[in-house]
């Protein structure tokens, strides 16, 4: 018999191995996507709970603004009105993004258009190593300089909407700035020498023409800027002065989801009104992450469209 | 105004927007630096923290941040080479693939807050390894491996298929290939990344107060027994961060020289990061120069 | 281009007794996706002859070679159906070992694909994985298989300089060195001098010229003058299907079908 047939019709040494290996890289991502769904059905049933077995209901949750979830009110039910912190991340996260914007968008023409040598050798790094300084250093400086800062200005304790807004203004920027980048990057080099030849300045042919073609990849940026914004705990919550009350001006302490949540897990008991109440914040955050991701396909989808 | 002179007043505008974004950089490192080089000294570095009076250090938190920063990486990478193999070179294109990148992408979007809810929940609670070296880690590993996992795909994805086709063609099997021909080639793009993802972890805090938890016990420097609860070895045992312990002493510390020895502990850090993204620099393209030497 | 009859096929005959068969393919068709790129095509080839598949490009003839040892299973959404006979038996069967199989019908490259590693690395990295550790045999198997790829002259002096290092034309015939150290029976090559200088190139034929005393080589090539150079058979694909099969020195000079005729003097391709 010949013994190389015989040979193929056994299974190989690498056969064996190939098979192995696909089923290791198939657990590995496995792994992943169970994480996944385990992180969306933990916090879900946890969040659910003050709804199903507590009772509350979900629009007083969305619309109320007294967050004491031990107290109850002249109706017999407890009160949790989620609203001061979703004020609080929704006006953190829509002021820090209008603040950063033009701040990003100029910076990435300026890298793109105006001066790609000192773009790439100078302000390159330095969006990296902004990228890089670990959110508590954020907190920290926003707690040293710029919290003490707002009090000497506008008088009060200086904690507040403001402080945070500042803070992750800072934080979002080289994020935004980046994506802005490489939106401006992607447009092709012959829609600005068309433009050019034509007669238009430098400014022209960016604001009318370069600008418009990377709208998509800019937004995208942006979004990826609020979404970095909504979700930041720390240092937002070392300045914005936790009190979950509905602020009454930028610079009166204030809370956002994370804050309450970063400060009162550890305080309260499993299982209990207070502590499902936090959860169901958690479950706010996990829903508001999902949606800026939607929302960052949906504008991927529009602009290959164009 | 015409348009040479709108052309001119934008030019100026963006280079002032560039020259703010450079001092800002510039002054928060000058600030943190200068606030905090001063109070860093050898003792500053390796003696514990204190509670009530001025003078405690750091030593223990920057311990623990490395050694948790050690085992995230040895529990993520694996894990994450695993993952970006499969997507790199057996995904097909089809709906399970989708909802494999999805899962990714929203995980990577995740705030890390929610992350570290997760793991106290889970590891934590469920799981019972309380606040812990090993309930953090894994925390942090779920925080890590999306972003490592893209970095190696992409890295193998750089890799030119005709490499494969060549192990292919020799008998070879594709994980063999991929395992000892594209990794390797593969190489300079995954530490980079890697490296990259270790500065990540380095100061990250949201993930860790909930479950590597805020209290940094006593160590016995000399007990290398991983399961004696004073070791430093032991991953049973509770271990606040650097990261963590510049939080916790600026939100509710007592100590009279709080702000210093955040400055201190913030200038390490940064240094540390620094140093990542440096390393990171450095060796991919030390390794790069390697592999395609002659 | 015109467009010539599918129906017009003519396939030479062997004499089964006197010439033996290395491969042969029954019906071979190729899909991609719905679309079929080679439409049942049937050729022996005869061991230690060399055989050249011409014919325009996305004529079919690639496709054709890489289905032989199966390297199309590795592109999404490629189905082939129909027989490839090799030690009688069904090569694109479920039930034959793909791997196996590969080491004994080897494959070179249109573009020269050496591993990031040394030459000896290159030529000596899937024997190792196949169990060979010996040192003697292992620096053997080097020296042969670089000696008959006529590459070992010019590197021997350093066999620990890295295979990227070389140039198109040896990076080629290290590539060869590489899939001849597996001793295969069949070498099939996929245009493997296409981007390689002229000199290189007769090289590289000088070498396949050498190998056919051991090796039964199936060549793919847009080189007309290539194939008659150094081809004892010669198939001639148009549009998915081999329409001529026939002695080399037939093929060139008196081809019995119009394409075949067109194609070789130069009227189209």
């Amino acid at each position: 018999m010949d013994p190389i047939r015989e040979a193929m019709l056994k299974r190989s040494r690498s056969a064996k191995l190939e098979r192995r290996g696909r089923l290791i890289s198939l657990f590995c991502i496995g792994l992943i996507v169970v994480i996944v769904a385990g992180i969306f059905y933990f916090v879900a049933s946890k969040g659910l709970a003050t709804f199903f077995s507590d009772g509350v209901n979900l629009w007083d949750f969305l619309t109320h603004s007294v967050w004491s979830p031990g107290v109850k009110d002249a109706h017999g039910s407890p009160q949790v009105g989620a609203l001061p912190m979703i004020v609080g991340s929704f006006g953190v996260t829509f002021l820090s993004a209008i603040i950063a914007t033009p701040f990003a968008v100029g910076a990435a023409v300026f890298m793109t258009e105006i001066s790609p040598k000192v773009g790439r050798k100078i302000l390159q790094p330095v969006i990296e190593l902004l990228v890089g300084i670990p959110s508590v250093v954020y907190g920290f400086i926003g707690l040293s300089v710029v919290v003490p800062f707002i009090r000497s200005i506008f008088g009060g304790t200086g904690f507040g909407i403001l402080a945070g807004t500042f803070v992750l203004f800072v934080m979002i920027l080289p994020t935004v700035t980046s994506m802005a980048v490489d939106a401006l990057r992607a447009v092709p080099s012959h829609y600005r020498s068309a433009s050019l030849a034509l007669g238009a300045t430098r400014w022209q042919t960016t604001w009318r023409v370069v600008l418009r073609a990377a709208t998509p990849g800019i937004l995208t940026g942006i979004v990826f800027g609020m979404a970095r914004a909504f979700g930041e705990a720390l240092a937002v919550q070392m300045v914005i002065g936790n009190a979950a009350l509905l602020p009454n001006n930028l610079v009166s302490p204030a809370s956002t989801l994370t804050s309450v949540l970063t400060s009162g897990i550890g305080n309260t008991v499993m299982g209990s009104l207070e502590n499902n109440a936090l959860w169901s914040l958690a479950l706010l955050l996990l829903l508001m992450s999902l949606f800026f991701n939607i929302m960052i396909r949906w504008i991927g989808k529009k602009g290959e469209l164009k | 105004m015409n348009p040479k002179q709108a052309d001119k007043l934008a030019t100026g505008v963006l280079y002032t927007v560039a020259g703010i974004i450079i001092v800002i950089l510039a002054s928060l490192l000058g600030f943190i630096l200068f606030q905090g080089l001063p109070h860093v000294s050898w003792h500053f570095l390796t003696s514990p923290a204190s509670t009530f009076e001025a003078g405690g250090g750091i030593g223990i938190q920057l311990f623990n941040s490395f050694y948790l920063l050690l085992l995230a990486m040895v529990i993520s990478v694996p894990i994450a080479i695993g993952a970006g193999i499969y997507l790199a070179e057996y995904a097909k294109k089809n709906w399970i693939t989708d909802l494999i990148r999805t899962s990714i992408e929203i995980l990577s979007s995740l705030p890390s807050v929610v992350v570290g809810l997760f793991g106290f929940l889970v590891f934590v609670l469920q799981f019972k390894m309380g606040f812990s070296i090993l309930s953090g880690a894994l925390a942090l590993t779920v925080f890590n491996l999306p972003l490592l996992t893209r970095n190696v795909e992409d890295s193998l994805r750089q890799i030119h298929f005709t490499q494969r086709e060549a192990g292919l063609a020799l008998g070879l099997s594709r994980w063999e290939t991929v395992v000892h021909v594209v990794i390797p080639e593969a190489l300079p793009g995954i530490i980079t990344g890697m490296i990259l993802g270790a500065g990540r972890v380095f100061g990250e805090a949201a993930a860790l107060i909930y479950t590597a938890g805020q209290s940094a016990p006593a160590l016995d420097f000399t007990n290398w027994n991983p399961l004696n609860i004073a070791s430093p070895l032991n991953i049973f045992r509770p271990a606040e961060t650097l990261a963590v312990h510049i939080w916790k002493i600026n939100s509710e510390g007592i100590q009279p020289d709080a702000a210093a020895v955040s400055a201190g502990a913030s200038a390490v850090l940064i240094l540390a990061v620094l140093l990542f993204n440096l390393v990171a620099r450095y060796a991919g393209n030390r390794l790069y120069k390697k592999m395609t030497a002659s | 281009m015109d467009n010539y009859s599918l129906d017009d096929i003519f396939i030479r005959d062997f004499d089964r007794k006197t010439q033996e068969i290395a491969v042969e393919t029954e019906d071979l068709r190729v899909f991609y996706g719905d679309n079929e790129a080679i439409h049942g095509v049937s050729l022996p080839f005869e061991r230690y002859k060399i055989t050249s598949l011409i014919g325009a490009s996305g004529s079919g003839k690639s496709t054709f070679l890489r289905s032989i040892n199966r390297m199309n299973d590795n592109i999404d959404g490629t189905r082939v159906t129909g027989k490839i006979m090799y030690r009688d038996v069904d090569i694109n069967s479920d039930n034959v070992d793909i791997y196996e199989m590969r080491k004994h019908i080897g494959m070179v490259f249109q573009r020269p694909n050496p591993f990031a590693k040394s030459i000896y690395d290159n030529i000596t990295f899937a024997p190792k994985r196949f169990g060979e550790h010996d040192k003697q045999k292992l620096d053997e198997m080097v020296e042969t298989s670089l000696k008959q790829a006529a590459l070992w002259d010019q590197v021997k002096d350093d066999l620990h300089q890295s295979g990227l290092s070389l140039s198109g034309g040896q990076a080629q015939r290290l590539c060869i060195a590489r899939a001849i150290a597996m001793q295969p029976d069949i070498l099939l090559l996929d245009e493997p001098a296409s981007a390689l200088d002229p000199i290189s190139t007769s090289t590289v034929e000088e070498t396949l010229m050498t190998l056919k005393d051991q090796y039964t080589i199936i060549i793919v090539t847009h080189n007309m003058q290539q194939a008659a150079r150094i081809s004892d058979y010669t198939a001639f694909f148009y549009s998915g299907k081999a329409l001529e099969y026939d002695e080399t020195r037939k093929i060139f000079t008196r081809p019995k079908i119009k394409a075949t005729e067109d194609y070789v003097s130069g009227h189209f391709g």
